[in-house]
């Protein structure tokens, strides 16, 4: 097992530093540069006035000597200067973090409070109107786009109740932000609660026609203990999975939802740097969602382990 | 036209009721108002947007002002600022202002005749002063400027090369405030100083703009606010309907669309709309370096093809107001009238016939039914410049022109059209300060760094710099239709519609006086007061 992850985590290891050349080569690579940016803002077609702003930026030196500071940098945990703001990146990126990880967490909650309850009843009713209904519910969670579903919501809440649930200021402590993020932490995770929802039926009916599933009824296992104690819990491996791979998923519905409910995190941030090409935002946050990635597979496997004894990872 | 008229007409008749001396003023409260998008800094002289303009205008003061309680911005109706008052040589090329006494900068330091120097030093492009600023989009303002000397603490002369009447116009702009020398420019980028009636508490990417009230203003009892929020509300629909949820007391300037108005008047009964024109103009870029428009005769088709009726009713419901480059009257103090613009290559009512000439002189250059011209139409990848190239490409079917729509990722279109990259582009104009000098040196004067189409027309500059001494009024705007009559014959930047959208505010809103020939002015908010 040691050997096992050790060997995990320099594949981790191995992965961002891919990641971060991948990232800093295709930023480069997309036509336009911050000092294009600045200066056609202002609408002036003076080459001298990029070439200035390039070289304060040092833009103008070799890529590699740029990759070298950037990645020296990020092992001190030095994230340089963003260009639009001219404040250190760490400054402008640190607040907004906690915003979009209670944001994604809350999502993540909801899609897992939702979409696995509803999964195994909607299996155990199979055909029944519940089941139906439920499948109908699911079906419109993967067809909406979050954005609508979020302007829909909004315009719901003005029309009805004179208020707009948008983040407006900072919250007041943890009630008031767990209710002014939930509303879009529903929105947002309503397709992946949808998602989950569906593969949790699909495997719990498969789980159910299983021989050891008959075996549990006929020893006198009451339906609940046969179906939250033996089938879900062989029923979730795949569920495991498709919650990890949404995790990572969420980072671009929540590029949508904080910008409709104007939340002020990282997504949308990200979004903004990379049309002004402030490099030092754009890399540090990419290689963050990366680690995040990479960390959360990385959980998703020792969750295998955790839920299915015979999974073992070999040395 | 009648619709528009009637609307530019009742704004201003609004105005009058608006700016009518107003009692029982009070003191405090919030302003909340919604705001687009992130400015890209917060130094005014070095950007050329609103979105600067409208939040931190009022952190600063200018030697002269617009009067805020105008409507319209006009030479004759300028006031003092930090000026007390000014004064001309004989010969008109010294202008020579009395500063006020007394006047501290945000952080405390005196304000002097040095810091009026430096900005204007920094602004004309001294070397020496370069540092001051990092973009300078309007350097070509003060072309005409030969030096700024000061006389003690609290006088300062503007040497000019030759007579400009419009030089204290551009001083009035929202687009001339001083700046303080003793500040650096990456401060005045991201949390400026100024001496004005508020201070900038916070200014955060993403999340908004916090001004307060500047304690120790020079203009006693001003101003009413305590403090004016900016909330950075990139997506309109959340704007409108938080405005609508009474989230925010004021729109972003001219955020309501004509076709927005209505849903919003329909939700919030109270909301009080002003429809103004923005002096923003959709025109065309022609690309007169390349073929096939290094004709001359193709250009001039072009000119002939328009039909602006269909841009403005599918676009804005009607509202737009039909004019060539300087803003139409009545809010528009120097272009033409509906009269005069008739005469205007492609501006004659019959549109069919207009078509016919340009039919005509596309035949001459070897095109027709079987033989279209293929092209491309470049523009921005945003709506406001997408949707007016789509209608362009229509109309220019009808004189044998096959357009494809190019949309260009808006971080290099300016790239793109300064490499001389397009054909034909669609292009959105915006006018800082209602003024010949101000637009046409901005925008076609060959040495201009905002002149991105690169147009070299020795004529055009000549005339630029002639009208640019003219002291007599009419004189001189004989000249200025002259000059646009020139420019609409050379295709250059060929004008399609002006734009006018509406900016509301809640009732409690007191005292808001919207500027109607630019946008860019008009944002002190010292006199804007709430009652709540």
């Amino acid at each position: 097992m040691g050997a096992y992850l050790t060997r995990r985590v320099l594949l981790m290891v191995l992965t961002l530093f891919g990641m971060s050349v991948l990232i800093f080569v295709m930023l480069r690579l997309v036509p336009g540069n911050i000092a294009d940016i600045l200066v056609d803002s202002a609408g002036i077609a003076d080459p001298k006035e990029k070439a200035k702003i390039a070289a304060e930026l040092g833009l103008d030196r070799p890529i590699f000597d740029q990759y070298l500071q950037w990645i020296g940098g990020l092992v001190r945990g030095d994230l340089g200067f963003a260009y639009v703001s001219e404040r250190p990146a760490l400054e402008e990126i640190a607040p907004r973090i906690p915003i979009s990880a209670k944001l994604a967490g809350l999502a993540l909650f909801f899609s897992v409070i939702l979409g696995v309850p509803l999964g195994v009843i909607s299996a155990v009713r199979q055909n029944s109107a519940i089941d139906y209904l439920l499948r109908i519910v699911s079906l419109s969670g993967l067809s909406l786009p979050s954005f609508w579903l979020g302007l829909l919501i909004l315009m719901a809440s003005v029309q009805w109740f004179g208020m707009i649930p948008i983040y407006t200021n900072e919250p007041r402590g943890f009630i008031d932000e767990v209710l002014l993020l939930s509303i879009p932490a529903a929105a947002v995770g309503f397709r992946s609660s949808a998602l989950i929802m569906r593969l949790t039926r699909s495997s719990m009916l498969e789980v159910l026609r299983q021989d050891y599933i008959r075996t549990a009824r006929s020893k006198g296992a009451s339906q609940t203990t046969v179906n939250y104690v033996h089938a879900l819990r062989n029923a979730l491996l795949p569920v495991v999975t498709i919650i990890g791979i949404e995790a990572a998923f969420l980072v671009g519905g929540l590029i949508v939802t904080e910008t409709v409910f104007n939340i002020p995190g990282v997504a949308r941030f990200l979004v903004e740097a990379i049309l002004w090409r402030d490099y030092p935002i754009v890399q540090n946050l990419v290689m963050l969602i990366a680690f995040c990635v990479v960390v959360v597979n990385f959980l998703v496997d020792m969750a295998y382990m955790a839920l299915d004894p015979r999974i073992k990872y070999a040395d | 036209m009648r619709n528009r008229l009637a609307i530019i007409a009742g704004g201003l008749a609004a105005a009058v009721v608006i700016s009518a001396p107003a009692f029982a003023q009070k003191q405090g409260g919030t302003l909340r108002v919604s705001h687009r998008d992130n400015p890209p800094s917060a130094s005014i002289h070095e950007e050329a947007t609103i979105s600067v303009n409208m939040p931190f205008m009022s952190v600063f003061n200018n030697l002269v002002f617009f009067d805020p309680k105008e409507k319209i911005n006009s030479p004759d109706k300028i006031v003092p600022e930090l000026a007390e008052s000014w004064s001309w040589n004989d010969n008109k090329t010294k202008l020579t202002f009395k500063l006020r006494n007394g006047v501290k900068w945000h952080d405390g330091k005196p304000f002097s005749s040095k810091d009026v120097k430096c900005t204007w030093d920094a602004l004309r492009g001294g070397d020496d002063k370069q540092e001051m600023i990092r973009k300078n989009p309007r350097k070509v303002w003060y072309k005409n400027l030969k030096e700024v000397t000061t006389n003690g603490d609290n006088e300062v002369t503007f040497t000019l090369e030759r007579e400009q009447p419009s030089f204290l116009s551009m001083l009035a702009a929202g687009y001339a405030p001083v700046y303080p020398c003793h500040v650096d420019s990456r401060v005045m980028r991201s949390k400026p100083i100024g001496t004005g009636p508020f201070k900038v508490a916070e200014f955060k990417r993403n999340e908004g703009i916090k001004l307060v009230r500047n304690p120790d203003y020079w203009k006693k009892g001003r101003p009413y606010l305590d403090a004016i929020e900016f909330k950075i509300v990139p997506n309109r629909s959340t704007r409108v309907l938080g405005f609508v949820a009474g989230e925010y007391d004021l729109t972003f300037d001219s955020d309501i669309t004509f076709p927005l108005l209505k849903d919003v008047k329909d939700q919030k009964k109270d909301a009080i709309c002003e429809a103004r024109p923005t002096n923003v103009h959709t025109n065309l870029l022609v690309n007169r370096d390349a073929p096939p428009f290094d004709n001359p005769k193709l250009r001039e088709a072009l000119v002939y093809s328009l039909d602006r009726a269909p841009f403005s009713d599918i676009l804005t419901q009607g509202n737009d107001l039909r004019g060539a480059t300087m803003l139409p009257p009545p809010a528009g103090v120097w272009g033409m009238t509906q009269d005069e613009l008739q005469k205007l290559p492609g501006f004659g009512p019959d549109i069919e016939k207009n078509r016919e000439i340009a039919r005509g002189l596309m035949k001459e250059l070897g095109y027709g039914p079987d033989k279209p011209l293929k092209i491309k139409v470049s523009t921005r990848n945003i709506a406001i410049y997408r949707d007016p190239a789509v209608i362009l490409i229509d109309q220019l079917k009808q004189i044998y022109i096959e357009a494809e729509l190019e949309p260009i990722d808006t971080t290099i279109w300016y790239n793109k059209v300064q490499q001389k990259n397009y054909q034909v582009g669609m292009n959105l104009t915006g006018a800082g300060l209602d003024d010949p000098d101000g637009v046409f040196y901005e925008n076609f004067y060959s040495t201009s760094d905002r002149n991105y189409t690169g147009y070299k027309n020795p004529e055009i500059d000549k005339m630029i710099d002639e009208q640019s001494a003219m002291t007599d009024v009419n004189k001189r705007k004989a000249m200025v239709t002259k000059i646009e009559q020139a420019l609409l014959k050379d295709a250059a930047r060929p004008p399609i519609t002006h734009g006018v959208a509406n900016t509301c505010w809640a009732p409690a809103v007191k005292n808001l006086v919207l500027q109607h020939n630019s946008i860019y002015n008009g944002w002190r908010l010292e006199d804007v007061w709430l009652d709540k």
